[in-house]
């Protein structure tokens, strides 16, 4: 793998923290308006996924879609003015972080409702084989969103019609407050219930940013060949609670200490990128502080920016 | 001009828009193998093939959200729910996907997507195959709504449904479908959604309906002319939106309003009329506002027992010749 396309991985990862670092602050601060899903911890899986794909490339996200949405390439000023509800945000303020989208790199927006993506990835790929352009689609989804209804259907339909799309479940390994195995799903590994469509299905480590690429790599090129679909699911831990300000006493205080302490994907990789020299200290250093600074400017400019005019909640209902 | 009966017209309808448009494809139930449910599709899986009328497998959620993406990323997915008594099985991907993701993504993505169904009883299919979930839909803002009641208005809506930008639910009467007239052979012909037709002109009581009792509401408007009442009866087509300005003329010409839907009251369309018309035709009224709808139970499966409960030729005629005697 290039050195550039390695150093970018580790910048976005730490982009992504960053931006949560914040969206954590301001909402302990009670300067963000509604609900917020932090995707700490989670880095390495949406990274390594979005590097295998072309901006044009569509995706759907979950109400946990902000790394999602720096990896696949957004630019921080728009989420941020889109989190403040401002008019220059994605969405001229009226998704928020939930319903975040960017139509110019194929993001088919963050969605509130869980499992809801399968269908709407399963219809963009539809689309990218009908009209034949080469494009594929990705659907992130979670182990919540595997025991909905439309995993099961779409993942049928996209073998049925050999549809360009790759389904990655991020099994997180908690629902809004319980762990999801074997409280509420009947297998550990949500690929137990993916094989039986009969297209390939792999599991990859979610902290292991180069091995989430590999993977999506592999299926990115079987769909854009007519291979047709993939599953993977990406092994990761939810660092923070379901919602922010939500209670998180369900699980062992070790067991998030643990987590946070030997399996941070971004520690694993700056580890990885000094052993290897691809990165030295100093390196890391400044790209964690451009990182704060992108990230500051942004929330900065959110801050500055005007609210929508109020004659513009009756636009855009119809086209 | 050619006849064809009310699921053909609809048939002609798509199958000019696929002519005329490649990027309109068909999702749903046997629509190749079979022809839909009431023949509406008969003929275009072997005209079009099996990438552009495609049989999906019986995933009413999926499918419809495969639809309203597929509609998003560039093409004119008609969906059909067989019967729309299964929309409930994909009102997810209607309500909170398809009728708001256009709003809530700030105007980024369009979703030119049509979602077909059959509605209605009166044929005896009881209480999981005959309802009609208009109200449902047209509560939500994004979502247009229609149902024609005659094969020139099938086909000229369906090809209005399948241009516009926007998810539209075009809902299919049953018992319609053998119904033979006119329709249109100008393949431009198209006939604007929202746009409602009085399709019996009159001067004593304007009857507003859509759908399936609009065939009722003229059967008894024959019975009550013999009896020197001059009915008129206004056709919605288009329940959302709402030809406002159509029913305020109307019945501010009559001064007499009886709001006919074929199901229940509560919440409904003809409630949303009937309020229309209080707000803003009051005093143009001589008698109070009459509605009429199915009661207030699901639909029953033995013939006397649906008939009783749905609107009829008779109980217009009675309920017109009441409110002249008022």
């Amino acid at each position: 793998m290039e050195k550039s396309l390695k150093i970018k991985m580790f910048t976005d990862m730490v982009r992504i923290r960053c931006f949560e670092d914040k969206v954590n602050e301001l909402d302990r601060r009670g300067e963000l308006p509604g609900f917020v899903h932090l995707y700490w911890g989670e880095e390495a899986s949406g990274v390594g996924i979005c590097s295998a794909l072309n901006t044009d490339d569509y995706i759907t996200s979950t109400h946990r879609g902000h790394g999602h949405m720096i990896a696949k390439g957004a630019v921080m000023t728009k989420m941020w003015a889109e989190l403040f509800g401002k008019e220059a945000g994605y969405n001229k303020g009226k998704g928020g972080s939930m319903h975040i989208a960017d139509s110019e790199i194929g993001f088919l927006g963050a969605n509130g409702i869980v499992g809801a993506g399968l269908p709407l990835a399963t219809g963009a790929a539809l689309s990218a084989q009908y009209l034949d352009n080469g494009k594929v689609s990705v659907c992130m989804f979670g182990d919540g969103a595997s025991l909905e209804a439309t995993f099961y259907e779409s993942m049928n339909i996209a073998a049925v019609f050999n549809l360009p799309v790759i389904f990655v479940c991020e099994n997180n390994k908690y629902a809004e407050y319980s762990r999801t195995f074997p409280k509420l799903s009947s297998t550990e590994h949500v690929i137990d219930r993916a094989r039986p469509f009969g297209f390939p299905c792999v599991q990859v480590d979610g902290t292991d940013v180069e091995a989430v690429r590999a993977a999506a790599l592999e299926a990115v090129e079987r769909a854009r060949t007519g291979g047709g679909p993939t599953f993977i699911e990406t092994l990761c831990y939810r660092w923070a609670p379901h919602c922010q300000g939500n209670r998180d006493d369900y699980r062992p205080e070790e067991e998030k200490a643990y987590e946070r302490e030997h399996r941070d994907p971004i520690k694993l990789y700056t580890a990885k990128l000094l052993e290897a020299g691809v990165l030295n200290q100093e390196d890391i250093d400044r790209i964690w502080a451009a990182a704060i600074q992108e990230v500051e400017e942004a929330v900065q400019f959110a801050y500055d920016a005007p609210y929508p005019p109020l004659s513009s909640a009756l636009e855009d209902v119809f086209a | 001009m050619k006849k064809l009966s009310y699921n053909l017209a609809i048939a002609d309808g798509m199958r000019e828009e696929m002519k005329r448009d490649e990027t309109v494809i068909q999702i749903g139930l046997d629509l190749a193998s079979y022809g839909d449910s009431q023949g509406q599709t008969i003929g275009l899986g072997d005209e079009f093939g099996p990438k552009r009328v495609m049989d999906f497998p019986i995933s009413e959620t999926s499918y419809t959200g495969i639809g309203i993406a597929a509609a998003a990323a560039g093409l004119r997915p008609l969906v059909c729910i067989q019967f729309c008594d299964w929309m409930t099985l994909a009102s997810d991907q209607l309500v909170n996907q398809g009728a708001v993701m256009r709003y809530m993504y700030g105007g980024q993505y369009k979703f030119p997507v049509v979602i077909r169904g059959n509605c209605g009883g009166y044929i005896s299919a009881a209480a999981q195959h005959s309802k009609m979930l208009e109200a449902w839909f047209a509560h939500i803002p994004g979502l247009k709504v229609v149902l024609p009641s005659t094969p020139w208005d099938a086909k000229g809506l369906i090809k209005a449904a399948i241009r516009d930008d926007n998810p539209v639910l075009f809902f299919e009467h049953k018992a319609l479908m053998p119904d033979r007239g006119e329709v249109s052979e100008d393949p431009d012909y198209v006939i604007p959604l929202g746009k409602a037709d009085i399709k019996r002109k009159g001067s004593d009581v304007t009857i507003v309906c859509y759908s399936y009792v609009v065939k009722l509401a003229l059967e008894a408007a024959e019975i009550l002319a013999k009896e020197g009442i001059d009915v008129e009866v206004v056709d919605l087509r288009t329940v959302k939106p709402l030809d406002t300005e159509c029913i305020l003329e109307s019945v501010k010409k009559t001064g007499r309003a009886l709001c006919l839907q074929e199901t229940w009251l509560t919440c409904s369309i003809m409630s949303e009329v009937s309020a229309l018309i209080s707000e803003q035709a009051f005093e143009y009224l001589n008698t109070p506002v009459v509605r009429m709808g199915q009661l207030d139970v699901p639909y029953p499966f033995s013939p006397p027992l649906e008939k009783h409960v749905l609107p009829s030729t008779e109980k217009i005629v009675d309920a017109v010749r009441k409110m002249m005697s008022e």
